[in-house]
């Protein structure tokens, strides 16, 4: 009835409960998503340029993206993806009681969640920090002048303790309101009830994008006041399934760092060079190592597209959310972005 | 269930496996063990899988460090507070919600409850309106009306409004003065208990006499008098220290004093509008369940209509109202849960935050629910106690 909130997390509890009752083994989530045919994905609510859904129901989005190469490379059809909104409170107990496979939803990877809440993180698909947003007629330069202010943040994630530390160490004696939703987060600070909102600095662009009554009157301050790797992970049952998710990220950063493109994938099968012969499966077993078919790599690139494009087409310059490649640019140029060889 | 005297009458005993009696029982103790062994395989199997999936169990975290902030809080808290104390923090602000909540619900909706029977056309009108639409809204819709109504209407933090006395009113919320706690204050509150003792003698008193000589003695400003009267008499003896904490003007707004937020405006105004359109309801129907009989007896006698209400029909009518009562006053206290929605810090609030950072699902949820069994319980015998007092008694 009305308390839908306390059933939710009894409902949770119970799921937990009878989720972690099924017997664990190696290999059952590969296994399981191979005899079920598709990828049940964990994603974000709504976060334009990171997992949001049209109106027809069709999922976009960097994080999406993430697991349509992951279903094209077990299935060779980037379609074979079901997809599972998770907030930023259900969302874990969504991945390990099973109810998805993979969780691909702006989640920062920290130690704690990755060695207590039986869950992987896979890698890193984008680097963040978490930054503020005001609004412009506020008159605030910098976060340390948010002395005594009101700031919105959403329970259930790094957020709310990096808002703490941040307000701790600075003594800025910051007035939490804390909400369980991201829509009632976003009414309330832009309704004018709290002075700042906070979130990671990629998720603040996204929100003053799509949310904002007037983008040009919000101003995302400079600093950024925490490490914010964002990452998909997996539950801790199934080690190959941990590999193949963690090998289909290197594929595609390799691709990119070998100027390997949707486009001209094709051609590229029969360049001369034995390391983009070997990753595109024309030449030794990578993908059965795997576990998956050969063109595992070759099907993901050219159905979704190297790291680059996904970036570019999600989050970029050209984009709403108008991001830079900063950190997110491959090593050579500069950023973080660097795949392990596939050999 | 059978008889005796017949069964020993009934000729041939059936066999024990068609013996109903007998059937019965292998049926109980068929379906305890089947419980039971669902119950001892969920929780090995959680507590193997648990294991298996590294993930810690216990409540030892409630004395590790929280790191977050509580937006308001009845008692000292800060970001260094152990989990147990944020635990408690929320459970505080639950039980400040439900308080003022059952209070105010049941005040507004015994008014409306009243003003349908009401013999002004209009009035009657008006509260059947107000019943009919508001408990036919979802309570979320409530809460997110109410919220979003008082943080995009109130005036800005910098442009708050002052309704005189140092009294400001913005999207922050109401902001007032409040008395700097001094130890007089704390006497002052230790009294109050003996205002009310000195309350309750002083109305067994007058009504004595009543019996004795007939006389009626007035009741509501003596026995007011007495409960705020012994407290006042004790803070003035303290030396009556007066000094308030007036909110101050900072960068965003205002510090210091008390504050009333809007998350606990919304919540309480939600949930207040919503349960008094089912206490309104309780209400008319116990007033209706006293016979007319009663009340034409009273004007018979030359009660006026405000006396024949309070002497004749409620303390009939609360016989009828007090159980369904109970259930609406325990359904506030557990929809006071959908805080989380508005933002406003109740325990579940914290215990969802608790329950990500450190992943204590089961604990955190088991703790929970520990929690609103105990209060509703805790409600149910002291409403059920005061039913078996106003009960009818034969005399
Ligand atoms: N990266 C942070 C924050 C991620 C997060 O949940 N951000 C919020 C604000 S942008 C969000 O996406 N909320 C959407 C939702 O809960 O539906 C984390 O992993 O804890």
């Amino acid at each position: 009835m009305m308390f839908r909130h306390l059933v939710g997390a009894a409902v949770a509890a119970v799921f937990a409960v009878v989720g972690l009752s099924g017997a664990a083994q190696a290999g059952a989530t590969l296994d399981a998503i191979k005899k079920k045919g598709f990828i049940q994905c964990g994603v974000n609510t709504g976060l334009a340029g990171f997992s949001v859904a049209d109106s027809q129901g069709a999922w976009t989005g960097l994080d999406v993206d993430i697991c349509k190469a992951i279903a094209a490379a077990v299935f060779g059809d980037a379609n074979a993806v079901k997809y599972t909104p998770t907030n930023a409170q259900q969302r874990f107990t969504a991945l390990t009681s099973g109810e998805v496979d993979i969780l691909s939803r702006n989640t920062t990877w920290t130690l704690t969640r990755d060695a207590s809440l039986g869950m992987m993180f896979t890698g890193v698909t984008y680097y963040d920090g978490q930054g503020f947003m005001v609004p412009k007629s506020a008159k605030i330069k910098s976060a340390k002048e948010l002395k005594g202010a009101t700031v919105c943040v959403q329970t259930g994630t790094t957020t709310e303790l990096n808002l703490a530390d941040f307000a701790r160490a600075n003594k800025l004696n910051i007035k939490p309101v804390v909400f369980e939703s991201l829509e009632e987060s976003k009414v309330a600070f832009f309704g004018g009830r709290c002075k700042a909102y906070t979130t990671d600095a990629s998720g603040l662009a996204s929100i003053r994008s799509k949310d904002a009554p007037n983008p040009d009157d919000y101003l995302i301050l400079p600093e950024l006041i925490s490490k914010e790797p964002l990452g998909p992970a997996v539950r801790r049952d199934d080690v190959e399934w941990f590999t193949l998710v963690k090998w289909v990220l290197y594929a595609l950063g390799e691709a990119e760092e070998s100027g390997i493109t949707s486009a001209n994938v094709n051609e590229m099968k029969s360049s001369a060079d034995p390391n983009i012969q070997r990753l595109l499966g024309a030449l030794g077993d990578m993908g059965q190592k795997l576990g998956v078919d050969n063109a595992w790599a070759f099907n993901a690139i050219k159905q979704v597209g190297n790291y680059g494009e996904i970036f570019e087409r999600n989050v970029g310059q050209k984009t709403p959310l108008h991001l830079a490649r900063g950190l997110n640019a491959t090593w050579k140029n500069g950023g973080l972005m660097y795949a392990m060889p596939v050999r | 269930m059978a008889d005796q005297d017949r069964t020993i009458h009934v000729p041939p005993r059936p066999s024990p496996w068609n013996d109903p009696k007998i059937r019965a029982i292998i049926y109980q103790i068929v379906l305890i063990a089947g419980v039971v062994a669902l119950g001892v395989f969920l929780v090995s199997n959680t507590l193997t899988n648990l294991q298996q999936r590294q993930i810690r169990t216990g409540y030892g975290f409630l004395d590790q460090e929280a790191g977050f902030f509580i937006g308001e809080t009845l008692i000292p808290y800060e970001a260094a507070s152990s989990y147990g104390r944020a635990f408690l923090v929320g459970l505080l602000n639950t039980l400040k919600v439900s308080v003022i909540g059952v209070v105010l619900a049941t005040i507004l909706g015994t008014i409306i409850g009243i003003a349908r029977l009401s013999q002004n056309w209009i009035v009657r009108r008006l509260s059947s309106a107000y019943v009919e639409t508001l408990r036919n809204i979802p309570l979320l819709l409530h809460l997110f009306f109410w919220y979003a109504a008082l943080t995009n209407l109130l005036p800005d933090t910098e442009r708050a409004a002052n309704l005189g006395l140092n009294i400001f009113l913005s999207k922050e919320g109401l902001r007032y003065p409040w008395p700097e706690v001094e130890p007089a204050h704390i006497w002052a509150l230790t009294a109050l208990p003996f205002g009310i003792a000195g309350a309750v003698a002083f109305s067994k008193w007058a009504h004595a006499r009543q019996m004795k000589t007939g006389r009626q003695i007035p009741l509501l400003w003596p026995s007011l008098a007495i409960i705020l009267g012994v407290p006042l008499v004790v803070w003035l003896v303290g030396g009556a220290p007066a000094q308030f904490e007036i909110p101050e003007k900072t960068n965003f707004g205002h510090d210091g004093g008390a504050a009333v937020t809007p998350e606990f405006m919304a919540l309480i105004l939600g949930l207040v509008t919503y349960t008094a359109s089912f206490i309104a309801e309780i209400v008319r129907a116990g007033i209706l369940a006293v016979s007319w009989g009663q009340s034409e007896a009273a004007g018979a006698l030359g009660l006026r209509r405000g006396p024949t209400l309070r002497l004749v029909v409620l303390p009939q009518a609360l016989r009828v109202i007090i159980p369904p009562m109970t259930s609406q006053f325990l359904n506030l206290t557990k929809n006071s849960s959908l805080a989380v929605a508005i933002g406003y810090p109740d325990l579940v609030s914290v215990a969802n935050t608790t329950l990500n950072q450190t992943g204590q699902a089961i604990e955190c949820i088991s703790l929970i629910m520990a929690v609103y069994l105990t209060v509703s319980l805790s409600i149910a015998g002291a409403m059920n106690w005061y039913n078996r007092r106003i009960a009818l008694v034969e005399r």
